[in-house]
Formats: C-alpha cells, structure tokens, sequence
C-alpha cells in the first residue's frame, strides 16, 4: 500500500529530524496545518477523553472513504493529530482496520508519545478511529 | 552556594535515573527508596519467607517478630499511644476506604459529612460514595487565596449535625499546611470524628498523632521512602472500637463455625488475609533509615531547596503559582501556554515532573484549570536537579511562546 502523499512527506520531514527540539517545533508546524474546527464541531459527542488536553474528532465517510478531521487546545497535540490524519486520509474502513497505526508513529520517532502512562489522548483517538472501522 | 543533598548517595533509584539523564521531580507521586530498605526486602526473600502469626515453626517466628517490630517502630514515628493503634492496610486508599465503611453504620440520614476542596480523591470519593448510600449530606470547605481552609466559613460549616470531618493534612497539589489544629477542635466541639489524610505530611518533619487529636491519621509507605503497597492507619483506641469490620478471612477471626464467627479487635481484626510481609518489614527499615538521619537538618535541606524552586518560579514571567505553598511541591501554570504542552517538552528533555489534574480534579475544576505541572521534592533532590529543571522550562517556553 503506497503512503498518501501527505503522509510521504511527514514520514521525510520526521526521519530527517536530528532531535527532540527539531522534532518538537515540526510537530507545531503540522499542527497549524489542521484546520481549525467549528465551535458546533467541538462538541461534546466528537470530544475523545484524554486527560489534560481537550481533544475532538470530527468522522466522516464519503463513498466508503474516511475523512477525518480533529483538533485539541494543546499544540503538541494537534501535531500528533496532524500526522495521525495525514496517514488515515481516505482510507476505507478495511485499510483502516489494518493500518499498524503504532508503528506509524515509530517510523516517525514518536513512538513514547503512544506508551501507556501518557494521558495525552493520542491512545484514545486510536482507540475511536479503530472502533470506527469496524462499523458497516 | 549550590544546595546539595548528603542524602543523595543513599538511594540508588536517584542515581540509576539521573544516570539515565532523568531529573527525578514527582516524589510527591512516590518517592525513591533507601539501599537499606532494599536490602531488607532483599534480605527477607533471601532469607526465607514465611507467613506471619500463623505458625509456630522458626521462619514463621522470624518473620512475625520482624512484621509486628514494624508495627512498633511505625507507631513510635507517630508517636502513638500504642502499637495496637497502628492497622496495616495496602495505602491511604485503602486506609480511607476501610474507615468509610467501617463507620457507615454510625450514621443515618441527613448526618453530614464535611471534607475540604483539596481533597486528593482518595479522601472525597469513598465520603462521597458513603453520602449517597446513606443519604448523607457532603459539605465540601471552601479556600482561602492561599490555598488553606477558610477558618471563618468552617466554623459556620462544620454544625452539630456534621458526624465526620476528613481533611488533608498537606495539599498534594497547593503545597500548604492546613490549620488542622484549629479545625480538628471545631470537630471535637461538634462531636464530630475526624480523619487527617497524611499521604503527603507524613513525608515532611514527624507528625504527632497524639499531639494533633485525631481519630483516624492514614498514610502510604511508598511516599515515605517505603515500598509500595504498605499503608498506615493510626486509630485512638476509642475510635478503632467503633470501627465494624469490613473485610473478612484469614487471621481476622476468633471463633468461627459456619453459621457464625467472632472477629478480633484492631489492629488485626483489620488486616484479613496474608498482609504484605515483606513490605512491613522493609517498611521498618525505611523508619530506621529515617529516624538516623538528622531531623534538622533534612528540614532546613528540604526548606533551601523549596525556596530555591520558588524562586526561580516567580523570576520567570507569566508564570502562576496554584496557592502559596509552603513546603514540598510547587504546581503551577504558565499563562498563554497549555500545561499539556509543557509537560511534553520538558518530558522531552529528561524532567519527571507531574502535569495534570493531580488526582484532584474538582479542585482544579474550581481553580479553572484544565491542568497543571507539579514540582515535587524529596530529601535526595539537590540544587543540580533544580537548575537542569528550569533549564528545561527556559527551553521549552523559548519553543512555546
């Protein structure tokens, strides 16, 4: 499965990154990327419960293709959710269901932003997304 | 003069950390541990395990008098009035848990219940729960600007219906003593008993349980340089009496047959089932530990090293300290900057420092907090660990802001 163009580009920009502060200030780039949601979409229903920061995600399914956008008050978040998306853009649920999202976050170094201790939300998003999959 | 801790070398697991490039900042979360304590542990498996006060064969012997010697060295750190006052139970949890069930039967509908806003949620949700299965009343004690329990609209507050009133001794999250004195005398005054949280305060300088006048005083080991899954309670001898008995088995019981069974009084009618042995008898050795050291002087470290980080807090801008602590701890927010965000880059950079809602999220709802960071020390902490701390948060506002 070829990588959506999107997700070719974080997957450079992050392998190229000599470090943490590097890292740190892409992944605030990524997250001004996102557009922002609408005070309707950050409702309560969209809202995935993280711990600190607020986190939303807006699910749609256009001909059987996922479309997803999502936003958080934290920035570093909205990074991780900027790389997340860039990879799930236009999946179906099949591939959706597949995807190793995981390790998508390893290939790009951030794989401590997923270890269970972190309340950070980012688990919860993938936990929604995999349950969404597996909707008809 | 740069602080240091002569304490330092003593506990191996702040050392194995800062070798690793961490900065060991959460001990208010748990705390490192003393090689001696590890070599008690070491050395009770090592030397052959037994269970206690079950048999007469030598280990089991061996293992029992060690476990109650325990018992005797806990209560002479709170100065009990005597070692049958001292329950084992898993932590302050579990401590708070047994008492909300062991006294539900003193109360009836209406009688009240009265708690402060900093409540860790260890001391809110079991007064909580036992409020809605008896139809009580939960009245919660506002703060002052402080952060401390505002004594004028406690004395309005804590009424002769009030049958309880359970409060922490020191905040988890403001860092400040509460004037426990005069309100466990207002408590006194109503008839009213009481239950100090000292999961944090035991940490800081001896605590005095006869002196303070509580009923109940309940702390964790694992907080206190001790191993995990060791808790204290400290009952007067009166108030245990009135506790029931909450969990049933093993060693608690006197007669059984199997229609009935007569239970022991505390402290082991309180502690069903085999206990953790070798945590007890680590435990011991932590307040061995602890009792050789210079009490003074850990005090005045302790009070440097607070200061040092207050300091340094209130040199940068925008930050904002929650209450005025006073020892311990410093949580704070940065204004225009996420505490998520903070916590991620100073994760980044080797700083173990808590974020988020401290396991007290109505206090942090109240303050209008989504979060904060909490700055936590202990006897080993040095004035090092503080500088590479605010290293790191100078970096990590530089790339925020």
């Amino acid at each position: 499965m070829s990588l959506p163009a999107a997700a070719r580009e974080a997957l450079d920009a992050f392998a190229a990154c000599p470090g943490w502060e590097q890292r740190a200030r892409l992944l605030m780039q990524w997250g001004e990327r996102l557009p922002a949601l609408s005070e309707s979409e950050r409702s309560e229903a969209n809202r995935v419960h993280g711990c600190e920061s607020q986190v939303w995600l807006v699910a749609e399914r256009q001909d059987g293709h996922w479309r997803f956008r999502a936003s958080s008050d934290a920035r570093l978040i909205r990074g991780l959710l900027a790389v997340l998306l860039a990879r799930v853009e236009g999946l179906d649920s099949a591939q959706l269901q597949q995807l190793d999202l995981p390790d998508w976050f390893n290939q790009l170094g951030l794989a401590r932003q997923l270890s269970p201790s972190r309340s950070n939300g980012l688990n919860a998003v993938l936990q929604r997304m995999r349950e969404l999959a597996k909707t008809p | 003069m740069p602080i240091t801790s002569p304490w330092r070398a003593d506990f191996p697991g702040i050392l194995a950390l800062a070798a690793e490039g961490q900065t060991y900042l959460d001990s208010a979360a748990t705390a490192q541990k003393p090689q001696a304590m590890l070599d008690s542990l070491l050395g009770y498996y090592a030397g052959g395990a037994a269970n206690v006060h079950r048999a007469q064969h030598l280990p089991g012997e061996r293992a029992t008098r060690a476990f109650e010697a325990t018992r005797a060295k806990a209560a002479r750190w709170l100065n009990a009035a005597s070692v049958d006052e001292i329950v084992f139970t898993r932590g302050t949890t579990e401590s708070l848990n047994l008492l909300a069930y062991g006294l539900e039967h003193l109360f009836q509908a209406g009688d009240r219940i009265v708690v402060s806003a900093l409540e860790h949620h260890a001391n809110l949700l079991p007064w909580q729960q036992l409020a809605e299965r008896r139809g009580l009343e939960l009245r919660v004690l506002p703060l002052d600007d402080h952060g401390q329990v505002d004594l004028d609209q406690a004395a309005s507050l804590i009424d002769p219906r009030t049958r309880l009133l359970a409060l922490s001794q020191l905040s988890n999250v403001l860092g400040r003593w509460q004037p426990l004195a005069e309100l466990l005398a207002l408590a006194r005054a109503r008839g009213a008993l009481s239950v100090v949280d000292g999961a944090q305060g035991v940490v800081h300088g001896r605590q005095d349980v006869q002196a303070l006048g509580c009923d109940f005083y309940v702390c964790s080991a694992h907080k206190l340089y001790g191993p995990e899954g060791v808790g204290l309670l400290h009952g007067r001898r009166q108030a245990l009496q009135r506790l029931r008995h909450w969990q049933f088995g093993g060693e608690m019981v006197l007669q059984a047959d199997y229609q009935h069974a007569h239970f022991r009084p505390a402290p082991l009618g309180f502690e069903a089932g085999t206990p953790p042995i070798a945590a007890v008898i680590a435990l011991g050795a932590t307040l061995d530990y602890l009792a050789g050291l210079d009490a003074e002087a850990v005090a005045a470290h302790e009070a440097a090293l607070h200061a040092e980080l207050l300091a340094g807090l209130g040199r940068r801008d925008g930050v904002r300290l929650l209450g005025a602590p006073q020892v311990a701890l410093a949580s704070f927010m940065v204004a225009g900057v996420h505490s998520a965000d903070l916590a991620h880059l100073l994760t980044e950079q080797g700083i173990a420092v808590r974020s988020g809602h401290h396991c007290a999220m109505p206090l942090l709802k109240s303050l209008g907090l989504p979060g904060a960071i909490r700055v936590s020390l202990g006897l080993y902490n040095d004035g090092e660990d503080l500088a590479r701390f605010f290293a790191a948060l100078d970096k990590a506002l530089e790339l925020l802001r």
